[in-house]
């Protein structure tokens, strides 16, 4: 029985050159700091030249398309609730039954495989750190396989966002085409 | 004390959010703004409508979260892979504990890290204390960038390994609140 949600590598892949110049703004400009006014797309839609209801589409498409994940907040991880990452050393033949295990956990929110002797590697977040702990007990429990925790002790990274580098790709464009529509 | 609540040695309590406690509004709205704002002409107005919270009130609260340490950025999330960076590298590096610091704050700087965590040894099975992520088109990608991040920091002498993920089982936003988990995959 695989129920693993494994996303499909393939699928809803772009490459940036297929985006229309708002689009590379409205993804790679709003990372951080959108703003907390009454109408914050309003205010984008002013520095972009272009309507709220412009904006507002074209946000949602986006998200629908899977290239924005959501628009919101980002927590400073254990700023609330408790998380922390997790690695476990699973066996080839048992590595989508016991991925799809960890996912069923809606405290689990990212789940990867890496090339690695700990091959799986996930982050479980919970309300505190007894409800993290049953968690993480209860993955351990019925794999049977010990869970490795790597809780965070210290950030050093001041999150902005990440860099599309969209700028690159205007030059190609402009020395391939001359123009973007 | 609990035994499973020491297998978390040490909790960063250096990342707990300065002087700021909240209430039940307050965690109210964190859990419902997780899952993102409502992409509309007034998204804050919205929220409010579903917390008994006037716009003016959300924002309040909001602003609050975001000028302390609560919330880390607030904007557009986007996905990494569906953009066209397929590949993820975690690094991890073996850094004696004197050193970590400022060895982490120099990669922590560079726009192509984006998450540089302090972590626990696990000995032995486990070494490594710092963690850095860097997304790339390709492998080639990322590994340039490790190299970059070697010569800028002095990293010559340090151990360190390349994790590259090689599939994707699950990957959203945070949910902190047992009253939210049916709302989780989005």
């Amino acid at each position: 029985m695989h129920r693993t949600n494994t996303v499909t590598e393939a699928n809803n892949t772009i490459s940036k050159q297929q985006l229309t110049e708002l689009e590379r703004h409205l993804l790679n400009d709003f990372q951080h700091g959108l703003p907390l006014i009454s109408r914050p797309f309003e205010k984008i839609a002013k520095q972009l030249g272009t309507t709220e209801e412009v904006v507002i589409d074209t946000l949602n498409k986006l998200k629908a398309q899977g290239f924005v994940s959501r628009v919101g907040a980002v927590f400073r991880a254990n700023s609330i609730g408790a998380s922390t990452l997790a690695a476990m050393s699973v066996p080839d033949d048992v590595l989508e039954d016991v991925a799809a295990l960890i996912n069923d956990y809606s405290e689990v929110n990212h789940n990867y495989q890496r090339e690695h002797h700990f091959n799986l590697w996930f982050v479980a977040t919970a309300s505190d750190e007894n409800d993290l702990n049953r968690v993480l007990d209860d993955i351990e429990h019925r794999s049977g396989l010990p869970v490795m925790y790597l809780p965070m002790l210290e950030d050093y990274h001041i999150d902005l966002g990440f860099d599309l580098e969209f700028g690159k790709v205007v030059q190609m464009l402009e020395v391939n085409n001359g123009h973007e529509s | 004390m609990d035994m499973k609540v020491s297998r978390h040695p040490s909790l960063p309590k250096k990342v707990q959010p300065e002087n700021i406690s909240w209430d039940e509004q307050d965690q109210a709205l964190i859990n419902l703004i997780q899952a993102g704002l409502p992409i509309c002409a007034t998204p804050y107005a919205e929220l409010g409508k579903q917390l008994d919270m006037d716009e003016t009130e959300v924002l309040a609260r909001l602003q609050r979260l975001n000028s302390s340490n609560v919330i880390k950025r607030f904007g557009v999330v986007v996905r990494h892979h569906e953009l066209g960076y397929r590949s993820n590298g975690m690094i991890v590096w073996n850094i004696p504990d004197e050193n970590v610091s400022e060895l982490g704050m120099c990669m922590g700087q560079f726009d192509f890290v984006t998450l540089c965590y302090r972590r626990p040894r696990r000995l032995p099975e486990w070494s490594y204390n710092l963690f850095t992520m860097i997304h790339g088109q390709d492998r080639d990608d990322v590994l340039k960038n490790i190299q970059f991040l070697i010569k800028s920091c002095n990293l010559d002498e340090i151990n360190y390994e390349v994790l590259f993920s090689t599939r994707r089982f699950k990957q959203r936003g945070a949910i902190y609140n047992k009253v939210n988990t049916q709302q989780s995959v989005v």
